[in-house]
């Protein structure tokens, strides 16, 4: 079955990390949301898994294989990195003529993924003239061409009208549904509830979390409450006693599901337990400099 | 089942994006307007010159070399077409999905010398032989000695003029793939084609070997038929500039191999 393995993947751009040390694997019948802030490395992430930028550290392979090696790369990964990413002067059916014709692929899959992707009413016009939906399309005709096992997007919604949005996520669902191993990467959550069944989390370069979408909405969803204190462990044990969820969060805090903030204020206060930040916690990635 | 791709599909590949360009027949039509159209605008004023001149220009007088002159400025056009090969798909973000379908990045870069030489070869040898025809005929109608492709090394330099384009073209997708921005490319073919033989004179005596085989300066040689003192092996002039941007190229695959896109 083929499936992205990323293992200790690293990329520094001089003392910058950006990728620090990522490691999950995309799996086949998939949808997996990739998810984190502008800027976390999922774009960097994307482009070494494509071999189009060398990892400086750890490895990626598709089915076992480095994505350099693979002998007819379209009909193992099709990939969305930029709708922008086409010469605006060559029509919609040139593009897609000269990639078919890049790996050998007959030349009527070009009418074919025009067909799936609703694009065959324009396949004559110049792609500068395209909207940003119909370039979305376009690209993802492209990654169609060779029929591949393996689907990669990069934030593909990003400035899609309502009725786009839509399309690109029931796409999705059906190339997951096709026993495909579709890589998706947003920076909302809100566009990864309605797409993913898995989820790999990434925050400056590191893995957050690596779960399915259920389990992440019941340990991240509305409902857990950040809590700081001097003497975290003391107090973690006072919330299990009192029926609480807790979990570690960042920095020796606690992630407590199952309180509100006002029942966890009552408890400590009861134990004379000093509280430095007691919030309720929206999704990590929902603080409001992301959306 | 699909079979590993061969070379002549990422060549069939680059024809496809190569052709399907305005921009590439814009600036191919550019070149017949230039390479035509100079040595019909320059024929009279250049006869002009040869029937005031002194008996020493008389002597230098050199025909064929004035009806190629165009070469000066389609050098610039052809290069235009040799950068743009490999920056616009830098500009557009069109390299990632290159790259993408092949991955094997030297043999993506080989198809695009290969396109672009095969296109300047014939460009080159297309735009010579009438641009010498059209130089020619505007001498003998104003009266002044005009030479014939029978003449001693008039065929060597018109054939010299076309495959000097090539270079020159070759060159351009070099400096594409080195700088991979379109501005900066093209400046810098400006600087070496233009004012670099510009500023000849100025460079110290130990950089001579150097303009020897500089592109306009001793690269250039072969397009005349009165030997040049400063050049005298033309063609050996010609080969160590095609030898430098040859060595050019290969540092142009190197880095293309390596760099991140």
């Amino acid at each position: 079955m083929t499936s992205i393995d990323v293992r200790g993947l690293t990329k520094r751009y001089g003392p910058r990390t950006v990728v620090d040390d990522l490691t999950f694997t995309v799996p086949a019948g998939q949808v997996t949301g990739f998810l984190g802030p502008n800027g976390a490395g999922k774009s960097t992430t994307m482009r070494m898994i494509m071999s189009l930028a060398a990892p400086s550290g750890g490895s990626v392979t598709i089915g076992g294989r480095r994505y350099r090696d693979l002998p007819v790369p379209l009909t193992e990964v099709g990939a969305l990195l930029d709708a922008g990413a086409v010469h605006g002067a060559r029509t919609a059916q040139d593009h897609l003529l000269a990639l078919a014709a890049s790996n050998g692929l007959p030349r009527r899959r070009v009418g074919e993924v025009l067909a799936r992707t609703g694009m065959d009413g324009v396949a004559r016009r110049r792609a500068g003239e395209f909207s940003l939906g119909m370039r979305q399309r376009l690209g993802i005709a492209a990654t169609l061409l060779g029929d591949p096992r393996v689907l990669i997007f990069d934030e593909p919604v990003n400035g899609l009208d309502p009725e786009g949005i839509r399309w690109i996520r029931d796409f999705m669902r059906s190339l997951a549904r096709e026993g495909r191993a579709v890589l998706v990467s947003s920076h909302l959550m809100s566009e990864m509830a309605q797409t993913a069944d898995h989820l790999v989390v990434i925050g400056r370069g590191r893995l957050i979390a690596d779960t399915t979408m259920s389990e992440f909405m019941r340990a991240n969803g509305e409902g857990t409450v950040l809590v700081r204190t001097d003497e975290p462990d003391a107090f973690a044990l006072r919330l299990s006693a009192a029926g609480a969820t807790v979990r570690e969060g960042p920095e020796s805090s606690l992630v407590v599901s199952g309180m509100t903030a006002a029942q966890i204020g009552k408890l400590a206060a009861y134990h004379d337990v000093a509280l430095s930040e007691l919030a309720p916690r929206r999704p990590r990635w929902r603080t409001p400099s992301w959306s | 089942m699909i079979t590993r791709p061969a070379f002549t599909d990422t060549l069939h590949s680059e024809w496809i994006k190569f052709r399907s360009l305005r921009s590439t027949w814009l600036t191919l039509g550019g070149l017949v307007v230039v390479g035509l159209g100079l040595p019909l605008l320059s024929a009279d004023p250049a006869a002009q010159g040869y029937l005031t001149g002194t008996i020493e220009e008389q002597q230098d007088w050199d025909p064929t070399n004035g009806s190629l002159l165009m070469f000066f400025i389609a050098q610039l056009v052809i290069g235009v077409l040799g950068i743009l090969v490999v920056t616009s798909e830098h500009a557009t973000g069109l390299m990632q999905t290159s790259l993408s379908a092949t991955p094997r990045r030297h043999r993506l870069l080989g198809a695009k010398v290969a396109v672009v030489a095969a296109v300047s070869l014939v460009a080159g040898q297309a735009l010579a032989f009438p641009a010498f025809l059209i130089g020619q005929a505007g001498f003998a109608a104003a009266g002044v000695p005009h030479a014939t492709l029978a003449d001693p090394r008039a065929l060597s330099a018109v054939v010299g003029c076309g495959l000097y384009l090539a270079v020159i073209a070759l060159l351009a997708v070099a400096l594409g793939a080195l700088i991979r921005a379109t501005a900066g490319a093209l400046a810098t073919l400006v600087g070496i084609v233009l004012l670099v033989p510009v500023l000849d004179g100025m460079f110290p005596p130990w950089l001579d070997g150097l303009l020897d085989v500089w592109p306009t300066l001793g690269g250039a040689a072969v397009i005349a038929t009165v030997p040049d003192p400063d050049y005298p092996q033309p063609w050996l002039h010609f080969a160590g500039m095609s030898a430098g941007i040859l060595a050019l190229l290969v540092v142009a695959f190197v880095l293309f191999e390596r760099r991140d896109v």
